[in-house]
């Protein structure tokens, strides 16, 4: 059971995602506007990591090695498209938001590499709890970075406007703010967890 | 630990993967097929509601690549909400625009656009930008940006939006136009033609008798 907790705090902070690994930067950049955003889309990848990773892990062992590629692929586009129903029909308006990056979950190489890395080795609990610390890494990494640029691009923190009418630095609500803020947080997080 | 790559193997492991999987989106789909249209229909006639006043009934049309609904309050037509789409900066920039049946403009609402964030976005929330549809008399006021000589006001820093977000509400007031072009709606006879001089372009009206 530890070794269990042991696996979702490592993937909080060992294993994130995004300022350990760097994988799925494409997603990062791109619906972090806002923290409602990237927490959105933090938790819409949560769900494709656990899932996938649990069923990953359980059919592994029957998949042939030379199409166990093919296989994942189709797994997770499966769980993919699932999400992407359900969300249409129950959080459309979220989905509007994200639209396009949902159905890029498939190709998020956070998804496979824990795939390869971890499920297709470990037992189906395991890996929920590996699927279970990467993703909420992942959000939490969303989340943080769509919060400071929704700070100092719109002065607004999750949909609340803290500046009245005035503009909020622009920059940063585009890519290039994207980038600037990764990577001071990047240079944070390092400094903080890296001895 | 892996099963043996034989070719026999590698097809039934894909076959069975790809099988199952089809069948596990075959009754998503059925169960959530629903939801998602009523989730659309609600989208839709939520946006219907914003830009024309109440009304009771609403139908939708298709003419060619023109979708419009027209609604109704029991028999009396209510107007059009005429859906618009034009390129944007960032994209297509798609608009309803709800006229009532004197030609005015009530309302307009942006259903899907992908302009700049904090510039062009604004003219899904820039009170000031999207008052000034509330209202608007055609025959009063000259569509395009005062930058252009017009009598919008643009949106700061936002003029290429501002100008596609004119042009989807006057070619809506076109397509109001072709609308009700065929019924007569003035008992002059003959051709009118507002030449007014101050850039307005008044509808054609041409009397079915002649």
């Amino acid at each position: 059971m530890n070794k269990n907790i042991k696996l979702i705090g490592d993937g909080l902070v060992k294993n994130n995602p995004t300022f350990v690994l760097l994988l799925g930067m494409c997603p990062t950049l791109a619906t972090t506007t806002s923290a409602i955003n990237g927490m959105s889309m933090g938790l819409a990848t949560l769900f494709v990591l656990v899932l996938s990773n649990m069923a990953i892990s359980a059919i592994s062992p029957l998949v042939p090695d030379k199409v166990h590629i093919p296989v994942y692929i189709v797994v997770i586009a499966t769980f993919v498209t699932l999400l992407q129903f359900l969300m249409q029909a129950f959080t459309p308006a979220m989905y509007e938001t994200l639209g396009l990056f949902i159905p890029l979950i498939v190709v998020n190489c956070i998804v496979l590499g824990r795939a390869e890395a971890f499920a297709n080795k470990n037992g189906v609990i395991a890996s929920a709890c590996d699927g279970l610390g990467v993703g909420l890494g992942f959000t939490l990494a969303l989340t943080v970075l769509g919060l400071v640029r929704e700070l100092l691009g719109s002065g607004s923190a999750f949909g609340f406007n803290l500046i009245g009418g005035h503009d909020g630095m622009l920059a940063f609500v585009m890519a290039p703010g994207a980038f600037i803020c990764l990577g001071y947080l990047l240079v944070l997080f390092n400094k903080i967890f890296k001895r | 630990m892996a099963a043996k790559s034989t070719l026999p193997n590698m097809v039934l492991c894909l076959g069975v993967t790809c099988l199952l999987c089809s069948a596990i989106l075959g009754v998503a789909y059925a169960v959530t097929e629903k939801p998602i249209r009523e989730a659309a229909a609600a989208k839709t006639s939520r946006s219907i509601g914003e830009v024309l006043p109440a009304f009771t009934s609403v139908e939708e049309i298709t003419d060619g690549d023109v979708t419009y609904f027209k609604a109704m309050a029991d028999d009396a037509l209510v107007g059009y909400a005429i859906r618009s789409t034009v390129s944007g900066f960032g994209g297509p920039l798609t608009l309803l625009v709800g006229i009532t049946a004197d030609g005015k403009v009530y309302n307009t609402t942006v259903l899907s656009h992908s302009e700049t964030p904090g510039l062009g976005a604004k003219c899904t929330s820039d009170q000031k930008f999207m008052a000034q549809w509330k209202g608007l008399d055609p025959s009063v006021a000259t569509l395009s940006v005062k930058k252009d000589g017009g009598s919008i006001d643009a949106i700061t820093a936002s003029t290429i939006t501002s100008r596609a977000y004119t042009q989807a509400v006057a070619n809506a007031l076109d397509t109001f136009r072709s609308i009700n072009a065929p019924e007569p709606v003035s008992t002059e006879p003959g051709i009118s033609i507002d030449l007014s001089g101050d850039g307005t372009v008044a509808p054609i009206i041409i009397n079915s008798g002649v």
